[in-house]
C-alpha cells in the first residue's frame, strides 16, 4: 500500500464523507488553477470546514510523509495551487465564514475561503472596506491573497495584502495550529508568512484591517493616441507629488478585448487609456483632480471622461477588471504575464515588448498598474497553430528578462508558483536562493508544504542531499543553522 | 457538447460565486467552471459516469454564470447539449424515471394541469406522507399555490386607445393554470397602452421545460406548434410574461437550426418579454398612485438568460408612490429553476430558504417577480419559515393596478370571488 493509499484510509476516518474526494473524474476538475498550462490531477482532495480539520489532515500528511497543497478559489495565475499527483489538495472553499467584525477596532476575523469582495460587502454599511482589490476580487479567496501577498489596482496608495493583515492563524507543516500576529515581539513571522505561496503552512483564520471608506472618490478616464503619451501622463502625475488611489493603463488590444467582453465604451480610436482614481478628503481630491486632468491634457489626452456617479465609475472599472479574461474573446489562448519595472523604465520596456511582438509574430496586449510599474502583458496565441504556443512562451519569458534588465522583478503580485520558479535563478544567485530555503526549512524541514513551487531546484532541507555544493555561506559565517 | 465552446472557458473562476450550487457546496465539480471541465473530460473520451451526470443534473440552469463570464462562454448552449447527452447515455433510477415521466406528461399540457388542480390542492395535507414516498412528490405538494379561479381570456382584446401595435400573448402552461389573473392583467395593461392583443386559444406549451431538460425532440415539436399558432395570429410581436418561456422562445432559431425552413420561420417570430416590450413602446396610459413597497426579484431566465434587469425596475419606478427595494444577492437563483425544485428538492429548498430570508429582510409589502416558478418557490419557502402567506404579484399585476387605480391592498392576495372571472378583461 502506498503512503497516499494508507493516508487516504486515515483521512476517511478523520473527515465527514462529503469532505473527501477520491473519484478520478471529480479529482480531475481540480487539476489546475487560473493558469491552465500546468496540470496535475491531485492524489486526493479534501474539503475541510474548520481549522481543526485542516490540522488533522496536515498532521496525517506529516505522519505519512505525503506532500500537500492548499487551494482557495483556484484563481491563481502562477500555478501556485498546482496539485501533486502523489499528494493531498486541501481546498478551503467551504471555510467561508466571517467570524467577527469589530467596527470600532476596524478589523475583521475571517476564514480563508471568504472571498476578498465578501469582506467589503459585509462591512460596507458601516462605511468600511477591505483595501486590497485584485481584479479577481469577486472570487479570489482571502487565504489565497495571503499566500500570494496579492495586490490590485489600489495598492499604489494603500499597499499590498501584507499591509492589511494583522494576524493569521496557521496550520504549520507538522499539523500544529499557531497564531502569527503583528503584535508578536521578535522576528516578523507574519511578514514572512504572507506571500510565502503555501510553502510555510496553511492560513486557517485571518484578521484583516478594515479601512474607512474615503469621503470622496473621483475617477477619470483619459484616452491617448498611444501608450507613450499615456506613460508621459503617468510620470507627470507622480512627479507632481500626487498619489492617486490607482492609475491604470490599457493599450489598444486590451481595450478591444474589454470592449468585446463588457462593452465598456471607452473612447473610440484610443491607442491607450488611463484610468486614474483619486480618493480622500473632498477638498484634496478636488484640487488634485484638477491637476491630474491638466497633466493628462498636457501629455496629449484627446478625450477625458469623469465618472459622475457610482454606476459610471463601475462602468470604467468594469473594462479594466475584466481585461484578463476578456482577452479570451479576441484570442483562443493567452498567457497572463506579471512583471515589475521602475516607472521610469516603462517606455523602454514597452518598446522592447513591441520589438518582441514583431520578431516572434505574437500579439501582446498590455494592461498594467502604471503607478507602480507593475506590467501585465497578455501574450496571445492560438494553441491550434503548431509552434505558436512555444513562441508565446518564449515571448513571455523574454518579457521577464526585459524586466530584470531594467532593474525590475519577475513578479509583482501573481507570485512565482510553479510557472516562474525557473526564472528565479535569473534574478537571484544560488546563495540568495539558499538563504530563502533556510527560512523555508525553519517552517517545513521535510518540504511537504507545497513542494515544487517558488524554488527552481530543491536544495538544503535534505530534499536532494547530493546536489549541495559545500557549506552555505550563511552557515559558514555562523549566521544560520542547517537542519 | 461542442469542443469549441468548451475551449472558450479560460478557467478564471469569475463564475464561481454566482453559481447557486457552488454557493451551497463549495465544490469545483458543482461550479460552472468545474462542469465545463467535466464536459471537456467527456468529450475527451471519459464515459458519462453516474457521478458526472449527477453534477450536470445538479446545475439549475440559472445562467448567472453567463452573466458573470468575461470570456463570453456560452454555458447556456453547453448545458443544453450536455443535458441531452445525459438523457441519452445515463441510465436513471426507476424512481427518477417515474417522477420525470409524470412531470413531462403533466406540466406542458394545460388540460392535464387543470385536471390535477383538485388533487394538488388536496395534496397539501398529504405532504408529509408524499414526502416519505418520494421527495419530489412532497416538493410538488409543497409548492402548489392556492387554487386560483379560472379566467377565460377572449381570443382578441382590443386596444383601449389608438392602437400602436398588434401583439400576441403567450399564456403559458403553469402561468395560465396557476396564475390566470397574471395573463388577464397582462392583456389589460397591453390594451390600455394601446395594443390589440391576440390570444390564440389553441396555443400549447412553448417547449421551455423540454429544452431545459435534455429533451430537444419534444422541445422542437412544441416550438413548431407555437410558431405556427402565432403566425396565424398575424402579430407584430409575441409578448411573453413568463421569463422561462420567453427565454426559450427567443432561442427557437437555435433549437430549429437543423431545419432551414423552420429556422427561418423562427427567426421571423419576434418574441419580447412584457417589460422589454412596454419599455420600448413607452408609457401613454395614466399611472395612478400605488402606495406600496415592492421587493423586485430577478427571475434568472429574465435577468441572466435575457439580460432584462433594468426594464422591470423602470416600469415599477414609473408607478407614483411605489417604493422599490432591492433584494440582497439578487443574482443568485431562488432554486425554482423550471423543474429543478421537483427533481432536486433538497438543494432547491436550501436555496429557497436563503432567498426567502433575503426577501423578508427587505420588509417590503409585496414581492414582485416575472416568473410563475419563482413566485411559487419563494412563497413556499416563506411558508416553511413560518411567516405565513407572502403577498406576491407579477409586474403586470402591479401595472394593471396602477393603470386602473385599484387599491394596492388587494395586490398579491389570491382572488376569491367568482366575479373576477366575468370581469377578467
Amino acid at each position: 500500500m502506498s503512503a497516499l493509499e494508507s493516508l487516504t484510509a486515515r483521512l476517511r476516518d478523520a473527515l465527514p464523507p462529503d469532505a473527501l474526494i477520491t473519484d478520478p473524474v471529480r479529482l480531475r476538475t481540480y487539476e489546475c488553477d487560473g493558469l491552465t498550462v500546468h496540470r496535475a490531477t491531485p492524489g486526493v482532495v479534501v474539503l475541510p470546514d474548520s481549522a481543526e480539520q485542516v490540522a488533522a489532515v496536515v498532521g496525517l500528511c506529516a505522519e505519512h510523509g505525503v506532500p500537500f497543497v492548499a487551494r482557495g478559489s483556484g484563481t491563481g495565475l502562477s500555478g501556485g495551487a498546482l496539485p501533486r499527483t502523489d499528494g493531498v489538495l486541501i481546498v478551503t472553499s467551504r471555510m467561508r465564514r466571517i467570524l467577527e467584525v469589530d467596527v470600532p477596532g476596524r478589523r475583521a476575523v475571517v476564514e480563508p475561503g471568504v472571498t476578498n469582495l465578501a469582506i467589503t460587502e459585509a462591512v460596507r454599511d458601516q462605511g468600511l472596506y477591505y483595501a486590497p482589490d485584485p481584479s479577481s476580487q469577486q472570487i479570489c479567496s482571502i487565504g489565497g491573497n495571503v499566500a500570494e501577498n496579492s495586490g490590485g489596482a489600489h495598492c499604489l496608495k494603500y499597499g499590498f495584502t501584507v499591509n492589511h493583515v494583522l494576524a493569521v492563524e496557521i496550520v504549520t507543516p507538522d499539523g500544529e495550529i499557531v497564531e502569527l500576529s503583528e503584535q508578536d515581539a521578535g522576528y516578523d513571522l507574519l511578514g514572512a508568512f504572507i506571500g510565502s505561496e503555501g510553502t510555510l503552512g496553511i492560513a486557517t483564520k485571518i484578521t484583516v484591517r478594515l479601512s474607512r471608506a474615503p469621503e470622496a472618490v473621483t475617477t477619470l478616464l483619459a484616452a491617448f493616441t498611444g501608450i507613450e503619451a499615456g506613460g508621459r501622463a503617468v510620470s507627470a502625475v507622480i512627479a507632481a507629488g500626487v498619489v492617486p488611489a490607482a492609475i491604470e493603463m490599457m493599450d489598444a488590444l486590451a481595450i478591444e478585448a474589454a470592449e468585446a467582453a463588457v462593452r465598456c465604451e471607452y473612447p473610440e480610436g484610443a491607442g491607450a487609456v488611463l484610468v486614474v482614481e483619486l480618493d480622500g478628503p473632498k477638498a484634496a481630491v478636488d484640487r488634485e483632480f484638477a491637476e491630474v486632468e491638466r497633466l493628462c491634457r498636457e501629455s496629449g489626452a484627446f478625450e477625458i471622461r469623469i465618472a459622475a456617479s457610482a454606476e459610471e465609475r463601475a462602468a470604467i472599472w468594469k473594462g479594466r477588471k475584466s481585461a484578463f479574461a476578456a482577452v479570451g474573446r479576441i484570442s483562443p489562448a493567452y498567457i497572463v504575464q506579471d512583471g515589475v519595472v521602475p516607472r521610469t523604465a516603462l517606455p523602454g520596456v514597452l518598446a522592447g515588448i513591441d520589438r518582441l511582438q514583431e520578431e516572434y509574430g505574437i500579439r501582446v496586449a498590455n494592461v498594467f498598474h502604471a503607478g507602480d510599474g507593475n506590467l501585465h502583458p497578455l501574450v496571445l496565441f492560438d494553441d491550434a497553430v503548431p509552434g505558436e504556443e512555444e513562441r508565446a512562451e518564449a515571448v513571455s519569458g523574454l518579457i521577464l528578462d526585459l524586466c530584470i534588465e531594467h532593474g525590475g522583478s519577475i513578479t509583482g503580485e501573481h507570485g512565482v508558483g510553479v510557472d516562474k520558479s525557473r526564472y528565479m535563478p535569473r534574478m537571484f544567485s544560488a546563495d540568495d536562493l539558499d538563504a530563502m530555503q533556510l527560512v523555508r526549512c525553519a517552517f517545513d524541514p521535510r518540504g511537504l508544504s507545497n513542494p515544487g513551487k517558488v524554488f527552481p531546484t530543491p536544495r538544503l532541507c535534505g530534499e536532494v542531499p547530493g546536489v549541495r555544493r559545500g557549506v552555505h555561506p550563511l552557515v559558514e559565517a555562523g549566521l544560520a543553522e542547517q537542519f | 457538447m461542442d469542443p469549441e465552446l468548451i475551449k472558450d472557458c479560460v478557467h478564471c473562476g469569475f463564475c464561481l460565486t454566482t453559481c447557486p450550487t457552488y454557493v451551497l457546496w463549495g465544490e469545483e465539480m458543482d461550479s460552472p467552471r468545474g462542469r465545463i471541465h467535466l464536459m471537456g473530460q467527456h468529450v475527451g473520451g471519459t464515459p458519462m459516469t453516474g457521478e458526472m451526470a449527477g453534477h450536470f443534473d445538479a446545475c439549475l440552469g440559472c445562467m448567472a454564470c453567463v452573466t458573470a463570464c468575461p470570456s463570453g462562454v456560452r454555458y447556456d448552449r453547453l448545458i443544453e447539449e450536455t443535458r441531452a447527452v445525459v438523457e441519452r447515455e445515463h441510465e436513471r433510477t426507476p424512481d427518477e424515471r417515474a417522477v420525470r415521466a409524470m412531470v413531462f406528461a403533466l406540466f406542458p399540457y394545460r388540460r392535464r394541469l387543470r385536471a390535477m388542480r383538485l388533487p394538488m390542492a388536496m395534496s397539501k395535507r398529504l405532504q408529509p406522507f408524499l414526502e416519505r414516498v418520494n421527495p419530489s412528490l412532497g416538493a410538488m405538494a409543497e409548492l402548489a399555490p392556492p387554487a386560483a379561479r379560472p379566467v377565460r381570456l377572449p381570443p382578441l382584446v382590443r386596444a383601449r386607445r389608438r392602437a400602436r401595435a398588434r401583439v400576441g400573448l403567450l399564456t403559458g402552461c403553469v402561468q395560465g393554470e396557476f396564475f390566470p389573473q397574471v395573463n388577464a392583467a397582462t392583456a389589460r395593461v397591453l390594451a390600455l397602452e394601446g395594443c390589440d392583443v391576440v390570444i390564440p386559444p389553441r396555443q400549447g406549451c412553448c417547449g421551455a421545460l423540454s429544452v431545459h431538460s435534455g429533451r430537444p425532440e419534444e422541445a422542437r415539436r412544441f416550438a413548431r406548434r407555437t410558431i405556427a399558432a402565432f403566425e396565424r395570429a398575424g402579430v407584430d410581436a409575441v409578448v411573453v410574461n413568463a421569463a422561462g418561456c420567453g427565454s426559450s422562445m427567443k432561442e427557437y432559431a437555435d433549437l430549429l437550426a437543423a431545419d432551414p425552413a423552420w429556422r427561418e420561420r423562427a427567426e421571423r417570430l419576434r418574441t419580447l418579454d412584457l417589460a422589454e416590450f412596454l419599455v420600448r413602446l413607452g408609457p401613454v396610459a395614466e399611472r395612478h398612485p400605488l402606495p406600496v413597497s415592492v421587493a423586485y426579484h430577478d427571475a434568472c431566465h429574465l435577468a441572466h438568460a435575457q439580460g432584462i434587469r433594468a426594464e422591470p425596475r423602470e416600469l415599477l419606478r414609473g408607478v407614483p408612490g411605489l417604493e422599490l427595494r432591492e433584494i440582497a444577492e439578487s443574482a443568485i437563483c431562488c432554486g425554482s429553476a423550471g423543474t429543478y425544485n421537483l427533481f432536486r428538492p433538497e438543494p432547491a429548498r436550501e436555496l429557497g430558504d436563503r432567498k426567502a430570508e433575503r426577501v423578508l429582510a427587505t420588509g417590503a409589502d409585496l414581492l414582485v417577480s416575472a416568473n410563475p416558478g419563482c413566485t411559487m418557490q419563494i412563497a413556499a419557502a416563506v411558508r416553511r419559515a413560518g411567516k405565513g402567506e407572502i403577498r406576491v404579484a407579477h409586474t403586470a399585476e402591479v401595472l394593471d393596478a396602477s393603470l386602473r387605480g385599484l387599491d394596492p391592498g388587494a395586490l398579491g392576495r389570491a382572488p376569491r370571488t367568482g366575479r373576477a372571472k366575468a370581469r377578467a378583461v
